[in-house]
């Protein structure tokens, strides 16, 4: 029998803010276990929790841009359960009222074709600290850095049909919430991570088959064998005539297979009601509206505008817009300097080889769109090679001086001066008469070599359009 | 008159007119203290060292001209819910004996900045479920009234501390009755303000949509003197409302001419103890004298507010509660694993009280029955709101008892849960509806304990409650100022 795959991802995002969701202390990433705490976030007796507004923009934000009906009244309720790891005894969560809701992607199916994916629910929640297991003993500890961290749970609908659509889901939604900022989207860090359930039913069913979740895929790559192998699993043992056993399973990398994490799904009661320490969270359509039109222009958008208006090859146009910021300093050059072709040769090649190597964003280094640009009209004016001018590059990004200042110190003005060249060119002739007799008995090549020795005597300083011209003149008359 | 019989008001004047000291002032609640709370245990923590070197850095500041609070020196005892920077905290449970929290409660920060001495910490049902103080997890405190009977609970310890005399003012909390049952158990003016008026920043929950903080005084002055303090705007609470806070002692001489008072049917009920009704009539006919208009009015949800309320309160607490669990915090009882130090911590920390509501919340929650539990009680507790706002269409004031009965026995109602609850029947509607209300001393009964009327108000109308509760301290007959605390050893003190 033939079955269909049926998916669903939930996926957990941690918000870019300054601070926790409901106390002051910093929200990034220490090694030191419970530095950024406080008597809220460890759930002390009588602290109550202050909302904060960051993470309500971040999450309205990324609902518009998942394309969600907006509340414009929700609130935050508790789920109840004892763990160590969650210091108050309960998350609050939106559970009864999600801020966004009934929300789609369009991705690309296996075919090539659009796919709508819808998207149930997008909704604000304070994570949980970590359990940290001794090595020795039978002892744990916590660490609750994490916890009360924002986060924003989005949760699709049982609309995608394979890993591969899965894998394509996953990295249209890091692009969006990248794009937007609400989130940096880290899989190895754990700023984004993903649960997936899966079910197979047989071709034409309507009714949906027993689902297994899956849990501890840390990438895209894991979320796609993950599912493959479970979807495999779960093909065998129903063409075995056998039942699926709904249950958690945990993607294990080293032996990429899935282990049973929970002999079965445990049917929690979270208890859930509304929290009664907060205020709810009431938002205008003014609010919204903002948002809305604070969204950035979205980056397959982009991409489209960049090849219609500018003329760009697709691909470049693509790996422009792989990121906000990336696509931002390639237009804040434009704006100095009309040749987007070359703006983006530069920026896709050296200028990102910089970043790479270095680790910055566009935003935090210190070779600003107006360096690129004095680098590029030095370039036009001959004042320098394009060999050079790579040279430049890289010294400038790294001091952080201006490129004309890397060109002056160095000495590396392009020579342009006709008596100069003329200088070298004879010295070059009479120690390579061989080549010269060669180009003139026809072989043309042999004029290539001669520039070449031209510009090792100048140091790649000479201008080769010049020597060529003055070559020519010499020899060749 | 000894300073400890004085009001906080009357110590405030002898301040601004340098007769006594702060340290004075102090040292005469201290001796106070010493004599009589070995037979009344109202104080779980005392705070001797504490009270005098805030009273003596009031004094120097006053030496020196600086212009000081009018109750800057006066001494205060709170209850041992609030937490106290440094200061052991227990909310009379063992979970929580020997926590000490690294911060104050909003509150309390206020006392301070005001340079209020703080006598100790008082005792109470443990996290405030009781109406008796029975439920401490340490002691009974005693009525001074009649050292068999209770002294009403769950904010006992500060009522007796005002009422013997060990204090001239104290805070309780009030979730479901807390500061007005006692206070009408022990003779003292006890305000439940407006929810969101004071911060419950530091106030350990018990029913975080019902709690609040407010003054326990033996007249109506001081505790409005007390509330200029404690009330306002709090950004770390969000419940806190902002709404300006007036001067409550302003317009307290005001008279009462027609204040539409409705007597609440439900609140005066032939079931009581007619005295206890007598008592309320008796201050309405001297409010109709001096040109009231008195009408009845029924709240008719009232019957459904006692079983509203304890589906809400235990439910919010059994949420509440969750977060002590040994692991950062208080008693850890340890275990071979999580699940079972998380049990022996909690059977091990929490009173039988305390347990029985856990229980009832996390029925009240459980998938099932929310819809059936928790979910109604939501809706009656809508409906009561209603009710009190077609009340206030036609009224100013709402009164009636505060009480059934004055103080029952010790023991008398530890059997039955039920009866106890029965005990805060008159304060419960209001606390849902989020109304300030007032128990205001209205006579003694031939049994000579305290009797109590309540008065509720409109949200944020605590300056009304003041001046009526003050309009009736001047004209109703005199009651005794002070409990006569009968010694063991004979005599009375």
């Amino acid at each position: 029998m033939e079955y269909e795959v049926v998916i669903g991802l939930e996926v957990h995002v941690e918000l870019l803010t300054k601070s926790k969701l409901f106390c002051c202390c910093p929200n990034r990433f220490v090694a030191e276990p419970n530095i950024n705490t406080c008597p809220g976030c460890l759930g002390f007796p009588g602290v109550l929790p202050q909302l904060n507004s960051e993470a309500v923009r971040h999450a309205l934000t990324a609902s518009l841009a998942l394309n969600c009906e907006i509340a414009l009244y929700s609130y935050f309720d508790r789920k109840n359960y004892f763990y160590p790891d969650i210091p108050k005894g309960y998350q609050l969560s939106q559970f009864f009222v999600p801020i966004g809701s009934k929300g789609f992607l369009i991705i690309e199916d296996d075919n090539g074709k659009p796919k709508t994916v819808r998207i149930g629910r997008v909704h604000m929640e304070e994570d949980a600290g970590k359990l940290v297991h001794a090595i020795s003993g039978n002892t744990s500890l916590v660490d609750y850095n994490r916890a009360g961290v924002p986060l924003i749970e989005i949760v699709t609908e049982p609309d995608l049909r394979s890993p591969g659509e899965s894998r394509r889901y996953l990295e249209q939604l890091k692009g969006i919430l990248q794009y937007t900022r609400v989130s940096d989207c880290k899989m190895e860090e754990g700023s984004l991570r993903c649960d997936a359930n899966v079910s197979l039913r047989p071709m034409g069913c309507p009714d949906l088959g027993s689902k297994t979740e899956l849990k501890n895929m840390n990438s895209f790559k894991a979320v796609e064998k993950s599912l493959e192998h479970e979807i495999k699993r779960q093909r065998d043992i129903l063409r075995s005539g056998k039942e699926v056993i709904t249950q958690t399973l945990r993607w294990d990398e080293g032996s990429q297979a899935t282990i049973v994490m929970r002999g079965k799904l445990q049917a929690h009661d979270y208890r859930c009601f509304t929290d009664p320490e907060l205020a709810p969270i009431e938002l205008t359509e003014e609010d919204v509206e903002k948002a809305r039109a604070a969204l950035p222009e979205m980056a397959d958008v982009r991409a489209a505008r960049y090849v219609n208006e500018y003329d760009l090859p697709e691909y470049d146009a693509g790996v422009l817009t792989s990121s906000h910021g990336l696509a931002d300093y390639f237009e804040s050059c434009l704006e100095l300097y009309n040749n987007p072709k070359v703006t983006s040769n530069w920026i896709i090649g050296e200028f990102t080889a910089q970043l790479n190597s270095t680790g910055l964003e566009p935003d935090q280094c210190s070779f600003q769109p107006k360096d690129l640009v004095e680098l590029l009209l030095m370039i036009d004016q001959k004042l320098i090679s394009g060999k050079i001018a790579k040279d430049v590059l890289a010294k400038a990004f790294q001091r952080g001086t201006s490129p004309r200042l890397v060109v002056e110190e160095e000495g590396l003005l392009q020579i342009s001066d006709q008596s100069e060249l003329e200088k070298v060119i004879v010295k070059v002739i009479s120690e390579n008469p061989d080549s010269v007799e060669n180009y003139r008995g026809g072989k043309a090549k042999s004029l290539g070599f001669l520039v070449g020795q031209v510009m090792k005597e100048t140091e790649g300083k000479a201008n080769p359009r010049l020597v060529n011209e003055l070559l020519l003149k010499i020899i060749g008359s | 008159m000894k300073l400890y019989e004085k009001t906080a008001a009357d110590l405030g004047r002898l301040f601004q007119k340098k007769e006594v000291s702060a340290v004075e002032v102090v040292r005469s609640f201290l001796d106070r203290i010493e004599k009589v709370e070995p037979y009344l245990k109202a104080f779980i923590t005392h705070t001797p060292a504490m009270a005098l070197e805030t009273a003596n850095e009031i004094d120097n500041r006053r030496m020196s001209g600086e212009e000081l609070h009018p109750l800057a020196g006066v001494p205060i005892a709170i209850k041992d819910n609030m937490c106290t920077e440094g200061l052991r905290t227990t909310c009379a449970s063992r979970i929580l004996e020997n926590f000490i929290p690294p911060y104050d409660a909003a509150v309390v920060g206020a006392l301070k900045r005001v340079g209020m001495p703080l006598l100790g910490k008082t005792n109470m049902d443990e996290f405030a479920m009781g109406s008796s103080t029975e439920n401490s997890a340490f002691f009974t405190t005693r009525n001074p009234w009649d050292r068999e009977r209770v002294p009403g609970g769950s904010s006992g310890g500060s009522a007796v501390v005002v009422s013997a005399g060990m204090a001239p003012l104290a805070l309780g909390s009030d979730t479901g009755g807390s500061i007005r049952q006692p206070a009408s158990f022990c003779g003292l003016i006890g305000l439940r303000p407006t929810y969101g008026r004071v911060s419950r920043y530091g106030l350990i929950a018990f029913a975080s949509s019902l709690d609040q903080i407010g003054p326990f005084s033996l007249t109506a002055l001081d505790g409005a003197l007390l509330m200029n303090i404690i009330a306002g705007y709090d950004p770390l609470d969000s419940t806190s409302l902002p709404e300006s806070v007036p001067d409550y002692p302003l317009g307290l001489e005001e008279d009462v001419k027609k204040l539409r008072i409705g007597i609440i049917r439900q609140n005066v009920s032939k079931d009581f103890d007619p005295e206890v009704t007598a008592a309320v009539m008796k201050l309405v006919s001297i409010l109709e004298e001096n040109g009231a208009e008195i009408d009845e009015v029924s709240l008719p949800l009232t019957d459904y507010g006692l079983g509203a309320y304890y589906l809400i309160a235990p439910a919010e607490a059994s949420s509440n509660l969750g977060r002590y669990d040994g692991v950062r915090y208080g008693h850890n009882a340890g275990g071979d694993d999580i699940e079972s130090m998380f049990s022996r911590t909690r059977g091990e920390g929490f009173g039988p009280e305390v347990k029985r509501r856990i229980m009832i919340g996390t029925y009240a929650l459980s998938a099932g029955y929310f819809d059936a539990f928790y979910l109604q009680a939501m809706k009656v507790r809508t409906l009561i709101r209603r009710d009190y706002a077609i009340a206030f269409n036609r009224f100013d004031l709402l009164v009636g008892a505060t009480t059934p009965t004055p103080a029952f026995k010790i023991g008398e109602k530890t059997d039955d849960p039920l009866q106890m609850y029965l005990s805060d029947i008159c304060n419960i509607t209001d606390a849902l509806a989020g109304l300030p209300s007032l128990s205001v001393p209205s006579g003694l009964h031939s049994n000579g304990l305290p009797m109590g009327t309540q008065l509720t108000a409109p949200a944020f109308q605590e300056g009304l409650l003041f001046k009526v509760a003050n309009f009736l301290e001047q004209k109703r007959d005199p009651l005794p100022r002070w409990p006569r605390v009968e010694l063991p050893e004979g005599g009375l003190q």
